[in-house]
């Protein structure tokens, strides 16, 4: 009965979200109809209040905030359940926002953003997590502080290889994206990502992931296949960074090859690690804290990045388990499960 | 000379190919004694702690940024630029170890690891934000006199760089195979906790360790400024990873095959620049790397690991 209505309530939520971000998004595309064409039907008082109704520039930071959720998330199936360290994680949105961005300019050029970017979406997942999957079943002879290797020289060489193809517009980037993304669409991708994570981690090959963070040959002693359980999280963790890079993508119409370098992968390193790896709420509360600690400390200037290391340190000596400090926030266990899920100190 | 004209073109080609060969020899020992000298940092920390210092590369930045600042606004001179820049850079190490990865020593490795990633984004930064991002010209601390030699061109600035990085090389390897305190590094990478048992003083041995390790990386710094004559912010992230490459082939932990493999990789990338597109040289760079994590992990040099149950 409990489970029932929580499941009801739910889904309750998640609908009056997606409704008040649709009514977000139509809110702003109307005020700035409004302000580009019917400006002078309206008085300046008018104008002055209608222009501060609501500020793109506050949705383009929840939309940040969405992206980074699913960046962070993502990487938490590799870094936080599975224990070992990727520092890659850009080059799989890289393939992702590069196929997504094929699939609306060049494959659907005239057909309208709203029908091209689902199928888009979808695109540069499956791109991006079959690359994963490609990676995957190599790297994985490699273990540890290698593998954190072997991820972070292929993030190099994703960023090379797209510089040296002339079809993806090399260093200078591609561009001619619609502006598709909108709040909707990353909120609901951003559910999306949460419910098939959360799914996947306290189902049976969730279970056999954490196994592998736990003790691999003991895992495997008791019939886990952990080949598979690491390339299933390797591919399924690529295949939503592969959506966040096609979000992303089509949020700024414009990507480069230096969009996606070690930088960007360090940046949800750090949101990862903030929120706290291994649970399901810590990414999300580290991705939220830390694009609007980002925004909010602006006035800084170039010092605002001095931050944010400092902050990386400080809390890996002072809290190493992040903000959420292993426990799981409670709507995001399923109501069987009672035992929390955080990464054993080995 | 030989009279016939065809064995005159025959003899003529074969020492122009000569030449070149020797002309990229020399680009190659400059390049690879400069990553040599990085790397060396890379492993000899990894020896000791089992830590990627991820920040190593971004000292190597800051040496370059302190032996400017001494050459231009303090005008010391050669010698004394070098010497106060190691002593600079050696203590920014000790004091980075100090701060940031001592009270990680026991946490788990992760931890150790994202630190590290954080002090080099905290260097690289901060430098950022105190000298600007726009690359700045490196003083010639040398007079710089250009060689040419039967076509063969070379300065005063290559060969320094080439002998002197040879000659702390041989001398840092001297230290770690004869003297206590070198002894003590390398019982130190067999087994931490025995050796502490063993009476050496560990925080000691782990500083001067690093001490050791971001002083060759800052003359590594002074030579890429010389070399390369402008140095910017975020140079230390590429040249650092290429050198980590270098201390990877040559199998990490092995101060010996850091040298090697700073060699090996200057020689490759020279290589590669001079037959391919010069953007395909990070690719290759990295594609090298992949290879040997997949081939042979433990490099060249290397000791095997195992896995313990």
């Amino acid at each position: 009965m409990n489970l029932l209505l929580r499941g009801k309530l739910t889904a309750f939520l998640v609908v009056i979200g997606l409704a008040a971000c649709i009514g977000l998004d139509q809110l702003v595309a109307f005020k700035s109809y409004y302000l580009d064409n019917l400006s002078g039907t309206f008085s300046p008082q008018a104008l002055e209040i209608l222009s501060k109704v609501i500020d793109p520039y506050y949705l383009q930071i929840l939309i940040y905030v969405g992206i980074n959720i699913i960046l962070a998330s993502s990487l938490n199936v590799v870094n936080g359940y599975m224990g070992e360290f990727s520092v890659g994680h850009a080059a799989f949105m890289a393939v992702g926002a590069y196929a997504g961005s094929l699939v609306t300019v060049g494959l659907f050029k005239g057909v309208g953003g709203t029908f091209a970017f689902p199928i888009a979406l979808l695109a540069g997942g499956i791109a991006a997590g079959f690359f994963g999957l490609l990676v995957a079943i190599p790297s994985f002879k490699t273990r540890g502080d290698y593998l954190a290797i072997v991820t972070l020289a292929l993030n190099m060489i994703v960023k090379s290889v797209i510089e040296n193809i002339p079809g993806l517009g090399g260093p200078q980037g591609y561009s001619g994206m619609a502006r598709s993304t909108n709040l909707a669409w990353t909120f609901f991708c951003v559910v999306a990502t949460i419910w098939c994570i959360r799914n996947l981690i306290y189902s049976r090959y969730g279970r056999s992931i954490i196994a592998v963070r736990e003790d691999e040959i003991a895992a495997e002693l008791v019939g886990v296949n952990t080949r598979n359980a690491k390339i299933l999280a390797f591919v399924i963790s690529s295949f939503f960074a592969g959506i966040a890079g096609v979000l992303f993508a089509h949020l700024i119409q414009f990507i480069n090859p230096r969009t996606f370098s070690v930088l960007k992968s360090t940046d949800v390193l750090v949101m990862l690690y903030l929120g706290g790896a291994g649970t399901m709420g810590g990414p999300v509360l580290g991705a939220i804290v830390y694009t609007i600690a980002l925004e909010l400390l602006r006035f800084l200037g170039i010092w605002r990045f001095v931050v944010t290391p400092l902050l990386l340190i400080l809390l890996m000596i002072l809290r190493p388990t992040g903000i959420v400090g292993g426990h799981e926030i409670g709507p995001l266990i399923p109501t069987r499960e009672k035992e929390p899920c955080f990464p054993t100190n080995d | 000379m030989p009279m016939n004209g065809y064995y005159g073109f025959y003899h003529d080609n074969l020492t122009r190919r000569g030449r070149l060969m020797i002309q990229q020899a020399l680009n190659a020992l400059q390049l690879g004694s400069i990553y040599a000298l990085i790397a060396l940092g890379y492993s000899m920390v990894y020896g000791v702690l089992r830590l990627i210092n991820f920040a190593h590369g971004d000292i190597f930045m800051v040496g370059s940024y302190i032996a400017l600042y001494f050459a231009v606004k303090l005008n010391l001179g050669a010698p004394l630029t070098v010497l106060a820049t190691m002593a600079a850079a050696a203590f920014l190490g000790v004091l980075i170890e100090r701060i940031a990865y001592r009270p990680l020593r026991s946490a788990p490795r992760v931890s150790a690891v994202i630190t590290a990633l954080g002090v080099g984004i905290f260097l690289e930064t901060f430098t950022l934000a105190v000298v600007g991002p726009q690359p700045q010209a490196f003083p010639e601390l040398l007079p710089k006199i250009i060689y040419k030699f039967d076509g063969i061109r070379t300065s005063s600035t290559q060969l320094t760089i080439i002998l002197l990085s040879f000659v702390l090389m041989v001398a840092l390897d001297q230290f770690v195979q004869r003297t206590r305190t070198g002894m003590a590094m390398r019982a130190l990478s067999w087994d931490l906790h025995l050796v502490s048992l063993m009476g050496v003083d560990i925080d000691r041995i782990v500083s001067i360790t690093f001490a050791l390790g971001t002083s060759l990386a800052a003359v590594a710094g002074i030579f890429v400024g010389l070399a390369y004559p402008v140095i910017d912010p975020y140079m230390g992230i590429m040249v650092g990873w290429k050198a980590f490459i270098a201390a990877v082939v040559g199998g990490i932990g092995s101060v010996r095959g850091a040298m090697a493999g700073g060699y090996i990789l200057g020689a490759i990338e020279i290589l590669a620049v001079a037959n391919l597109p010069s953007t395909y040289r990070d690719m290759i760079a990295f594609a090298i790397l992949l290879f040997i994590l997949l081939v042979k992990p433990s490099g060249f040099f290397g000791s095997p690991v195992s896995k313990k149950v």
